[in-house]
């Protein structure tokens, strides 16, 4: 029997708002201009918002901020912050409200300005046994991993650079990509070094950036002006909170909350049009491959070789060019799940803008939008599809 | 039940211990599997059976990595996972040893020492490793 939740929402409208650089503007005023455009794409008013989620890296109440900027009176609402994962989450937890009749119209918002307000602040409170050693949050996690990656199975850094390199083919089609240009590995490898294995072109770009997504019950989902994108199946997990209590670096709760979210949609992964991995790192790609099954542990590696995951490649993955090359403002979840839908939407025909051949996929149906948290912490995974999916 | 609690938390004790120069690890007394980091209560059984014994000093490493720093500041650093030979593992700093030497699978032995100002757990080479 179907999961009582599988297709039973949709995405009706999305948003984004000051992609890269937004001088002058605020966290508050790109969720709030990202969810104004969200809003009209679903041809709806923002008054019509009647459940608000959201989790940024400057608010401690921010559904509350963000209801009250936008002037809404929401029947439920949600600042649960689970890191950069928080926003698939938000879907579950909006798909539930919905469902269960709570509210009808659903807003999951982010915003950052933290490049034009000087750079990386951690969200995450100093941790105690850790924060005397002075890891940088949360790099060190991720560097620490990708170096225990590369012992364990014998993976190069030139291996990782793959994953940079094929990221920046990607957003070099898509003209909403921050960064542009051609990238080698060469040079990946030759960057600064910020923390062995990491260069800089191994860590996300540190953008600008608001998203937000609409989403309303199946049976009101057809009537706007674009393309419904249900939502499928969603799931999360997370096992640890600090990176030194992680059981075992190598294996992620992604393998749990990608197998939920698609047992929950009834479609195996190979079956996915795209695949959205959350990508702060380049290990990151490479563990999540793994971990949703699209290949076994610790072969990733050969399963990215000769451009497979890169444009023209048989397996599209981080097809906007990733938070390593599209953008990455703090959070990046939302910008996972937005390029999911649009795939879906720009498939549809709808009008999505124009990007470089092969940057919309032809005929996507369903894409797999996976979310991480915290370091490796928190995993959630959500399937996005076309209404013949359903 | 309520005795199991009294007095300080878990953090304060570990502190407290680290200032007499002890290396403390809290072990279930059920069934004599050891945890760090130290807690209220045993994160495998749920129950709250932990004591406090000191630990063997004795470990390896599971993953390093150097975090790059100007020379100014300090210069560059090391950051480990370090697996205890008790068992859990716990983050630290390997010293005494230029931090691009740290390899995977080195025996290493705890010490107390100031990192940055603070008292903390650090590792050095074990010796004769």
């Amino acid at each position: 029997m179907a999961h009582s939740l599988r297709a039973k929402t949709a995405c009706i409208g999305l948003g984004m708002a000051g992609m890269g650089e937004a001088p002058g503007k605020n966290a508050m005023d790109l969720m709030v201009e990202a969810t104004y455009l969200a809003a009209r794409d679903a041809g709806i008013s923002v008054q019509d918002i009647d459940g608000v989620f959201s989790a940024t890296a400057v608010h401690s109440m921010p559904a509350m901020s963000l209801a009250e900027h936008i002037g809404v009176q929401p029947k439920f609402s949600s600042s649960s912050n689970i890191g950069g994962s928080s926003f698939m989450a938000h879907a579950l937890n909006a798909a539930m409200a919905l469902e269960a009749g709570i509210i009808n119209v659903a807003l999951i918002a982010y915003g950052s300005n933290q490049r034009t307000a000087g750079g990386f602040k951690t969200v995450s409170e100093p941790l105690p046994y850790e924060a005397v050693y002075k890891p940088r949050v949360p790099l060190t996690a991720y560097a620490l991993t990708a170096n225990r990656y590369m012992h364990e199975f014998g993976a190069t850094r030139e291996d990782l650079a793959q994953i940079a390199v094929a990221a920046r083919q990607w957003a070099n089609l898509n003209p909403q990509a921050f960064m542009q240009g051609p990238l080698s590995v060469e040079d990946v490898l030759s960057a600064r070094m910020i923390s062995t294995p990491f260069t800089k072109l191994d860590c996300c770009l540190v953008t600008d950036g608001g998203a937000a997504i609409i989403m309303t019950r199946a049976e009101r989902a057809s009537d706007g002006p674009h393309t419904p994108v249900y939502l499928m199946g969603a799931a999360m997990e997370h096992h640890h909170r600090m990176i030194s209590e992680m059981p075992d670096l190598m294996h992620t709760s992604a393998k749990q909350s990608s197998q939920r979210a698609l047992d929950m949609a009834g479609f195996s992964v190979n079956e996915m049009d795209s695949y959205q991995l959350y990508d702060a790192f380049t290990i990151n790609t490479m563990l999540f491959l793994e971990d949703i099954g699209m290949c076994k542990k610790g072969e990733a590696k050969d399963f990215i070789k000769d451009g497979r995951i890169a444009p023209g490649g048989d397996v599209a993955v981080n097809t906007n060019g990733g938070g390593l090359s599209c953008v990455h403002p703090g959070m990046y979840g939302m910008f996972v799940m937005i390029e999911a839908i649009r795939q879906i939407r720009a498939g549809a025909g709808d009008d999505e803008g124009t990007r470089g051949q092969g940057g919309w996929l032809d005929n996507a149906k369903l894409s797999l939008a996976h979310g991480n948290g915290g370091v490796l912490s928190s995993q959630a995974t959500t399937i996005w599809g076309h209404p013949d999916t359903v | 039940m309520t005795e199991k609690f009294e007095g300080a938390g878990p953090e304060a004790r570990f502190e407290a211990y680290l200032e007499e120069g002890k290396f403390m690890l809290q072990r279930s007394t059920t069934d004599g599997t050891y945890i760090f980091y130290p807690r209220m209560i045993n994160p495998h059984n749920g129950e709250a059976d932990l004591e406090w014994v000191e630990a063997s000093g004795e470990g390896e490493i599971y993953a390093a990595t150097t975090t790059s720093r100007r020379t100014e500041q300090g210069g560059d650093y090391n950051i480990a996972l370090v697996t205890l030979k008790e068992g859990p593992r716990m983050m630290a700093r390997v010293v005494g040893i230029d931090p691009h030497e740290v390899k995977i699978g080195m025996a290493v032995t705890a010490d107390i020492q100031e990192v940055e100002g603070t008292r903390a757990i650090v590792f050095q080479p074990a010796k004769g490793a």
